[in-house]
C-alpha cells in the first residue's frame, strides 16, 4: 500500500521534472542551419567529386596520364587517356572522365596519385534530375574554373 | 472484410506481416508474426532484402580496394568494421602499426561508438512514442560528426583506415574540439537521465520487458550489450585484447537483470566509457609517424587462415581471412553481431504482446545491413 | 434579432470556429513542436508558415479518392463524418461569453458527453470497413481505453454539478463570480482534492480524445496510422479535424468547470456591447493556455503501454475520483453546520 503512494508521488515529480526540461529547450535559440539559404562551410578535408589540379604558371593539368588512379579505383568510375607530344616531357592528358555515379569517395586515387595531380573539390549540393549531369569531364571543368 | 474471412473460422491464430517498409524496424526486415489476439506466437524474422554480396566481392577485389566496403555494412560503427579488416590483413601480412596510429584508432573508433549510441538512443525513444530525445540526440551527434569530418572527410561511411597506419594526422584543433565535446557531453547525459531514464513512462515500459536470461544469450552467441545486459562479463576490449587497449583504464558495464531496462542503461554507461577512454589516449597521444616506416607498397598476406575480433558498437564483430598467396582472399568472412542477436528474437518473444516486442526489437539495436551484408 | 436567425448565426459561428481551430491548432503544435526541439519548424509558405495549413488542405483535396479493396463502402465513408460531426455540434452549447452562446440548453453537459460517446463508435466502424488486420487492433484498443477513461471523467463531472446544482454550462460559469480564487479548482472550502480533481479532468480528456502520451490507438511506430491507415486524403483530414475539435471541446470543458469559463479574474466587466468581448477574451485566453499544455505533453512524454495505460485508470483514477466525491459530498453537508 505505501508502494502505491510512493510511486504515484515519484512518478508525478518525474513528469513535471521532464516538463520543465521541454520548457526551458522551448526558450533556447535554434541550432539548425537553414541550409538553401545560408552557404554551409565545408571543412578542408571535405571529400566531394575529384578534380584536376592546374600547373601555376600553364594552367595546364598537371596529370600525366600515367593511369594508376584508374587502376586504384575499386569501382572502376575513372577513364584516363593520353598521348605522347612533340617537345613535352612525358605524356599529356587528353581525357579525363569520372563516372560520379559509381564513386564511393574512398580516396585511393587521390592516394596513389604521385604527382599531385587530383584532390577533392568541395562541391556539396549537386542534385540534378538526370544521370548524364554525373559523368564529369574534369579537364573541361579545369578549364571553366581557370 | 472478405479478406478477414479467409482464413479457416476455427484457427484461432492470424499472421501479421511486420513487413519490410515498417518504421520501427530499422532497416528492411520482414518479420512474420503468428499472432493470437494481440499474444505473439511465433515470430519468424525473413532476411535478405538487402543482401550486397560483400562477401563476394571480397573474394574478387584486392585487399585495398575492398575497404570502402568496411564502411558500409553496419555504417553507424564504420570505424570499427575498418579497424577489423586492416587488423586481419595486417596479422596476415605481418605488419607493423607505429604508435600513433593505433591511439587515432583508437579515438576515433570511440568517438563513433557515442554517436552510435547517441543515435540509437534516439530512435529506441522514438519507438516507444517519445519524439523530443531523438532531436536532442542529433544536436550531439552532430558535434561528433563535424570533428570526425574534419579528420576523415567523411560523416558517416569512413574510410580512413589504412594498412599499417591512418590516412590522415589531426591537428591541434581536433584536440581542442574532442576536449570541448566530452566537456559538453558531460553536461548534457544528466539532462538525459532527467528527461528520459527516470521518467515513469519510460520506467513502466521497459522494466522487466523482454527478459533474455544468460543461457539464452549463451545458446544463441549474443554478444555485446545484449550479452552484458544479460550479466555475461564479456567485453572483446578487456578479454581478448587489441590495439592499445591494455594501456587504458576503463569499466565494463554489467546488469543481470536482462531485461529492456537493463540492455539500456548498459548503452548509457557505454558512453560515459567512452569518453573515459578518449580522455586518456588524448593524454597519453605520442608523437610519430602516422603509416609505417617502410612504405608498404604491395600488401601480401601468407597463405593461411586467420582471424580477428574486435568490439563493435553492437557486439563482436569477427573477421576471416583465408588467404593463398595471391592479391586477392580466397575467402572473405564476416561475422556480424547483429546476426546473432537478432536470432534470439523468436524465442525471447513469445507470448509476448506487439508493443512489448518491438520494445524487445528496439533494445536489441538492430542494423539490417549489417544482418544482411 | 429573431431566434431562428440568431440560433442559425451562431451555429455558423461554432463551425467555423472549429475549422479555424483545427486548423491553426496543427500550425501550432507544428512550431510548438519545432521550439521545443530547437529547429524553426514550418518557415516557407507565408510570414513564418502560416499558409501552410492552407497548403496542407489543397494538398488533401487535390488527392484521389479511392475505395480498398474489400472495404464496405457505407461503412468506410460515413466513419469520419460520425467523428468530425458530433464534435462540431457540441461547439453549439459552449458559452464563449455570458450571451454569447449558441443555445442555453439545462441539459448542455449531458449532451457534450453524449456526443463523445459517438466518436468512438465512429472509429470503430471506421477501422472496421477498411478490412485491415492494423486498423481493427488499433480500434479494439482505442473502444477500451475510451471506455475506461470515460468513468473518472465522468465521476469528477458528477462531483461538479453536486457543487453547482445545475448542467447548464452558462450557470456554471455565472457560479464562479467574483475574483479569481471563487474558481473552482481554488475553492479548498467545497473539497479539499479540487486541484486533483482538475488534474483527474485534464488526464481523462487526454486519453479520450487519443492524444499523447496515451495514442495508442494511433501508434505512429507500430500500427502505421492505426485507424486512419487505409484512408485516403481528405478522409484523414477529415478524422484530423475531428480530434483537434474534440481537444478542443475537452479544453473547453475543463476552463469551463474548473477554471472560469469567460469570467475575469477581477470583478470588474464593461457593460453592454464591450462586455461580450471582455468575457470572450478571457475564455480565448484560458481555453489557448491549456491548448498549449495539451501541446507541450505530447512532444515531452514517450507513449503509455497499453495495461499500463488501463492499470492508470482502473486503479489510479477510478479510487481517488470516487474518493473526491465522498469526499465533497461529506464538505458540502457537514461544514455548513460548522
Amino acid at each position: 500500500m505505501s508502494g502505491y503512494f510512493e510511486e504515484l508521488i515519484s512518478g508525478t515529480k518525474s513528469l513535471f521534472i521532464g516538463l520543465g526540461i521541454t520548457a526551458k529547450y522551448f526558450f533556447e535559440p535554434v541550432v539548425t542551419m537553414q541550409y538553401p539559404h545560408e552557404h554551409v562551410e565545408m571543412t578542408p578535408r571535405f571529400r566531394g567529386h575529384i578534380e584536376l589540379i592546374g600547373n601555376e604558371e600553364t594552367g595546364e593539368p598537371k596529370c600525366i596520364a600515367c593511369g594508376m588512379c584508374e587502376k586504384g579505383c575499386p569501382s572502376g568510375c575513372i577513364t584516363v587517356k593520353g598521348e605522347k607530344r612533340e617537345g613535352v616531357k612525358g605524356k599529356v592528358v587528353t581525357e579525363y572522365i569520372l563516372n560520379f555515379t559509381t564513386c564511393s569517395l574512398c580516396g585511393q586515387c587521390v592516394e596513389s596519385c604521385k604527382f599531385g595531380a587530383i584532390t577533392f573539390s568541395k562541391d556539396y549540393n549537386l542534385a540534378s534530375p538526370r544521370k548524364e549531369d554525373f559523368i564529369f569531364d574534369l579537364i573541361k571543368r579545369l578549364k571553366e574554373k581557370s | 472484410m472478405n479478406g478477414l474471412l479467409q482464413q479457416d473460422l476455427n484457427q484461432e491464430t492470424f499472421i501479421l506481416n511486420l513487413g519490410p517498409q515498417h518504421p520501427a524496424t530499422h532497416g528492411v526486415l520482414r518479420v512474420k508474426l503468428e499472432m493470437d489476439g494481440e499474444y505473439i506466437v511465433k515470430a519468424e524474422p525473413v532476411l535478405g532484402y538487402i543482401h550486397r554480396m560483400h562477401e563476394k566481392m571480397g573474394e574478387n577485389r584486392t585487399w585495398v580496394k575492398f575497404l570502402p566496403n568496411c564502411g558500409r555494412m553496419d555504417y553507424l560503427s564504420a570505424l570499427s568494421y575498418n579497424h577489423g579488416y586492416v587488423a586481419a590483413v595486417e596479422r596476415a601480412a605481418g605488419i607493423e602499426v607505429p604508435e600513433r596510429a593505433e591511439y587515432l584508432r583508437v579515438i576515433t573508433v570511440e568517438l563513433n561508438r557515442i554517436s552510435s549510441h547517441l543515435l540509437w538512443f534516439g530512435a529506441f525513444v522514438l519507438d516507444l512514442g517519445g519524439f523530443t530525445p531523438l532531436l536532442y540526440a542529433f544536436d550531439d551527434r552532430e558535434q561528433i560528426l563535424d570533428l570526425l569530418e574534419s579528420v576523415t572527410g567523411s560523416r558517416l561511411t569512413y574510410c580512413y583506415f589504412r594498412f599499417g597506419g591512418v590516412y590522415n594526422d589531426i591537428d591541434d584543433s581536433f584536440i581542442t574540439g574532442t576536449r570541448e565535446l566530452i566537456k559538453r557531453l558531460r553536461k548534457r547525459m544528466p539532462m538525459y537521465d532527467a528527461l528520459v531514464t527516470k521518467n515513469i513512462i519510460l520506467i513502466k515500459r521497459l522494466k522487466d520487458i523482454g527478459p533474455i536470461s544468460k543461457d539464452m544469450a549463451r545458446r544463441y552467441g549474443a554478444t555485446g550489450p545484449v550479452a552484458r545486459g544479460s550479466g555475461i562479463n564479456f567485453d572483446v576490449r578487456k578479454d581478448e585484447s587489441y590495439s592499445v587497449y591494455p594501456e587504458f583504464d576503463f569499466d565494463v558495464p554489467v546488469y543481470e537483470e536482462g531485461d529492456s531496462m537493463a540492455r539500456y542503461m548498459v548503452r548509457m554507461d557505454e558512453i560515459e566509457q567512452s569518453m573515459r577512454i578518449i580522455e586518456q589516449a588524448l593524454d597519453k597521444l605520442p608523437e610519430g609517424e602516422i603509416k609505417p616506416k617502410k612504405a608498404v607498397k604491395l600488401v601480401k598476406p601468407e597463405k593461411g587462415d586467420y582471424y580477428y575480433a574486435v568490439e563493435a558498437a553492437r557486439g563482436s564483430f569477427g573477421v576471416r581471412l583465408v588467404s593463398d598467396g595471391t592479391n586477392t582472399a580466397y575467402r572473405l568472412k564476416l561475422r556480424s553481431p547483429t546476426y546473432s542477436n537478432l536470432s534470439l528474437f523468436d524465442e525471447a518473444s513469445r507470448g509476448m504482446l506487439l508493443p512489448d516486442a518491438l520494445a524487445l526489437m528496439g533494445s536489441l539495436d538492430l542494423v539490417i545491413p549489417e544482418i544482411d551484408r | 434579432m429573431p431566434e431562428p436567425f440568431r440560433v442559425i448565426l451562431f451555429v455558423i459561428f461554432a463551425m467555423a470556429f472549429a475549422g479555424l481551430n483545427a486548423a491553426y491548432l496543427v500550425w501550432s503544435e507544428r512550431k510548438g513542436a519545432a521550439h521545443v526541439q530547437r529547429r524553426i519548424g514550418p518557415k516557407e509558405v507565408g510570414p513564418y508558415g502560416l499558409l501552410q495549413p492552407i497548403a496542407d488542405g489543397i494538398k488533401l483535396m487535390t488527392k484521389q479518392l479511392f475505395l480498398p479493396k474489400g472495404a464496405d463502402p457505407i461503412l468506410f465513408m460515413v466513419a469520419p463524418l460520425m467523428v468530425m460531426v458530433p464534435a462540431i455540434m457540441s461547439f453549439c452549447v459552449i458559452p464563449f461569453s455570458e450571451t454569447f452562446v449558441a443555445a442555453e440548453i439545462n441539459l448542455g453537459l449531458l449532451m457534450i458527453f453524449a456526443f463523445a460517446s459517438v466518436n468512438v463508435l465512429g472509429l470503430l466502424l471506421g477501422a472496421w470497413g477498411s478490412a485491415n488486420k492494423y486498423a481493427v487492433i488499433a480500434a479494439a484498443r482505442t473502444v477500451s481505453q475510451n471506455v475506461a477513461y470515460e468513468i473518472p471523467m465522468l465521476i469528477t463531472v458528477i462531483t461538479m454539478v453536486m457543487v453547482t446544482n445545475t448542467m447548464n454550462l452558462n450557470e456554471i460559469v455565472r457560479s464562479q463570480a467574483g475574483w479569481f480564487f471563487h474558481w473552482h479548482i481554488f475553492r479548498l472550502d467545497i473539497s479539499l482534492l479540487m486541484p486533483v480533481s482538475f488534474l483527474i479532468f485534464f488526464v481523462c480528456s487526454l486519453a479520450e480524445t487519443n492524444r499523447a502520451p496515451f495514442d495508442m490507438a494511433e501508434a505512429e511506430s507500430e500500427l502505421i496510422a492505426g485507424v486512419y491507415t487505409e484512408y485516403p486524403g481528405m478522409g484523414f483530414g477529415v478524422f484530423f479535424m475531428g480530434e483537434y475539435a474534440n481537444i478542443v471541446i475537452g479544453a473547453a470543458l475543463a476552463v469551463i468547470l474548473f477554471l472560469g469559463g469567460w469570467q475575469s479574474p477581477i470583478p470588474f466587466s464593461p457593460e453592454g456591447f464591450l462586455g461580450v468581448f471582455w468575457g470572450l477574451f478571457w475564455f480565448l485566453i484560458k481555453l489557448y493556455a491549456l491548448i498549449f499544455i495539451v501541446i507541450w505533453i505530447r512532444w515531452t512524454y514517450p507513449r503509455t503501454q497499453f495495461y499500463q495505460l488501463l492499470n492508470l485508470s482502473w486503479k489510479v483514477l477510478i479510487p481517488i475520483s470516487l474518493f473526491n466525491l465522498i469526499l465533497t459530498a461529506l464538505q458540502i453537508k457537514i461544514f455548513p453546520w460548522l
